[in-house]
């Protein structure tokens, strides 16, 4: 049995004349969680848009859960699990009506999303608020939901993207042992953060910048290998060196240019 | 005079309390942090500050001057930079920043100079021909900023500047703020990042609407009152598991790679045992962060 879920080979997205992604090349295997780490605007998010089968690219192939992201995204899009940015839940809707929603998209039978829901509601603590609006619950409920709504379909691969932003400490936290329990169930997951002590809890993580991987390993071997402790001082070392190398205002193109 | 001074403020929105009971004077030429995760209250109380929503309760006065009946005079005085700071895209750096000296309407021999500071500041002028459009994140937002300290405010409000930006451009706007200060500018600002407590003066941690602490990061820190140990372990879930469910522990939390525990009083070597049995591989006695404090005032289940 293969283990590779997601496989990518010179993935590369180009905006007009902005590359947004360039070349890269990643193989994960079942059960890794994998991290994508990188300042705004290194290529996190296209990149995890293009696994999704959301965005096609430019050149290089990638398949996810065996399927092509380009000839096959609709098997893709059934195989994945995506929890955006922006939690995209409807506000109108109960915290209920957006899991049934969601499980009807994705059609998801209804006497098994019966069960699904209250199970995941159940992990989540999200019971007490079934009945609530989307609107009036805490920001860290939300995040839970929106994790919730992705998994009605039981994928094999999680696709976040930044999901703990501006969540409380604690929230943050508990969001990560859901996580842990995902991988525990043989699931695999991605993930982008800007908390670099989340990317201690990755198994990978990926640092992104300017569209290309320029590091990637488990948190202990970049450690190693950089003789720093902490992955935050890493992450600075590594991006302050890319800066430098293309600070030169040349690379910008001029106004009316 | 006190840049900043607010006496019981609240704010509500059909049902949902934004904040309440908010007391806060924020003392000349000082960084003040606003500190606190979304949905915390941060943005509206900052609102409210910059005159953009009348509070319903209290009063707020800003170099002075009453929130309700003379904001016009506030703003004018008060640099505001929103969450989302409109830069044109389509204009050059230069042309931005000529564009808000004529919103604030400041003179062409002054503002020659004065845009030549802020290049100072923002190290901006080697790209002063390129589109905004065209900068990096790190730079819009040092653009945002400058465009904003044109007028000289005696009072700078900033709203989560740092939110979603690498940490190399935050250490660096971290940097720029410190040299504002300097001139002898106010600063309030917020973040929902715990470890950027240490930039501020003076802080206060935000939390469903109301302040749950205030001082310096050190007095804030010194609330913490219990041993705090930094743990070392295999598979440190479990273990947090585990040691949670022992007696005498006060609060266990994952930072990365080692967990925190905090201890009702000094462990014993009994107790060290049965850690030690559990599997702990090494530990050391530390001083709380500001996470830290945080997680124990917000965290309700031991108080």
């Amino acid at each position: 049995m293969n283990d590779t879920t997601v496989l990518a080979k010179d993935l590369t997205r180009r905006f007009g004349g902005f590359t947004a992604v360039d070349k890269v090349s990643i193989e994960v295997k079942r059960g890794e969680v994998f991290g994508f780490l990188g300042a705004n605007g290194a290529g996190k998010t296209t990149m995890i848009r293009m696994l999704c089968g959301l965005l096609s690219p430019t050149e290089g192939i990638a398949t996810v859960a065996g399927y092509d992201i380009r000839s096959q995204s609709e098997q893709v899009k059934r195989n994945i699990g995506y929890m955006s940015q922006k939690f995209s839940l409807y506000n109108d809707l109960t915290v209920k009506e957006n899991m049934q929603f969601y499980g009807g998209i994705y059609n998801v039978r209804p006497s098994i999303l019966k069960d699904r829901m209250d199970s995941w509601m159940e992990r989540l603590g999200l019971v007490s608020y079934r009945r609530k609006s989307t609107r009036a619950i805490p920001v860290g409920i939300k995040q839970r939901l929106a994790l919730g709504c992705s998994l009605l379909h039981d994928p094999p691969i999680i696709f976040l993207d930044e999901p703990t932003s501006g969540v409380d400490p604690r929230a943050r936290r508990e969001f990560w042992d859901v996580i842990y329990a995902l991988l525990e169930e043989d699931k695999t997951v991605f993930v982008t953060t800007h908390y670099m002590d989340e990317a201690e809890y990755c198994s990978r993580v990926s640092v992104m910048q300017a569209g290309k991987i320029i590091a990637m390993d488990s948190p202990q071997r970049l450690k190693d290998r950089y003789g720093m402790s902490h992955i935050q001082d890493i992450f600075i070392h590594l991006l302050k060196n890319g800066e430098e190398k293309r600070a030169t205002p040349l690379n910008l193109p001029l106004s009316g240019g | 005079m006190e840049p900043i001074v607010i006496l019981r403020a609240g704010k509500t929105f059909g049902d949902t309390i934004a904040f309440h009971d908010i007391d806060l004077t924020v003392r000349d030429g000082e960084m003040f942090g606003l500190v606190g995760p979304d949905g915390a209250g941060k943005t509206s109380l900052i609102r409210s500050i910059c005159t953009v929503i009348p509070i319903d309760e209290g009063e707020i006065r800003v170099e002075g001057l009453d929130t309700h009946s003379q904001y016009r005079e506030i703003r004018s005085r008060i640099g505001y930079m929103p969450q989302r700071f409109s830069l044109y895209q389509d204009l050059t750096v230069a042309q931005n920043l000529r564009f808000y000296a004529d919103l604030f309407g400041i003179g062409t021999s002054d503002r020659k100079k004065r845009i030549a500071e802020l290049y100072g500041f923002s190290k901006l002028e080697p790209f002063k021909n390129h589109l905004a459009g065209n900068l990096s994140g790190g730079m819009k937002q040092k653009l945002a900023l400058s465009c904003n300290l044109l007028h000289r405010p005696k009072v700078l409000v900033l709203d989560e500047p740092t939110f979603g930006v690498d940490p190399v451009s935050r250490e660096e706007l971290w940097k720029i703020l410190r040299e504002i200060r300097k001139e002898g500018t106010s600063i309030l600002v917020s973040t929902a990042y715990m470890d950027e407590a240490e930039q501020f003066d003076r802080l206060a941690f935000m939390h469903e609407g109301s302040f749950v602490a205030m001082g310096t990061p050190a007095e804030v820190k010194s609330t913490f009152r219990y041993p705090l140990y930094r743990i070392q372990g295999e598979n440190l879930r479990r273990l947090r598991d585990e040691i949670e469910a022992m007696p005498g522990v006060v609060e266990i939390q994952l930072f990365g790679d080692v967990l925190h525990v905090a201890f009702e009083r000094e462990p014993e070597d009994k107790l060290w045992k049965r850690l030690a049995e559990l599997g702990i591989s090494d530990r050391e006695r530390i001083k709380p962060t500001i996470e830290d404090v945080f997680l124990l005032v917000t965290g309700g289940r031991h108080e």
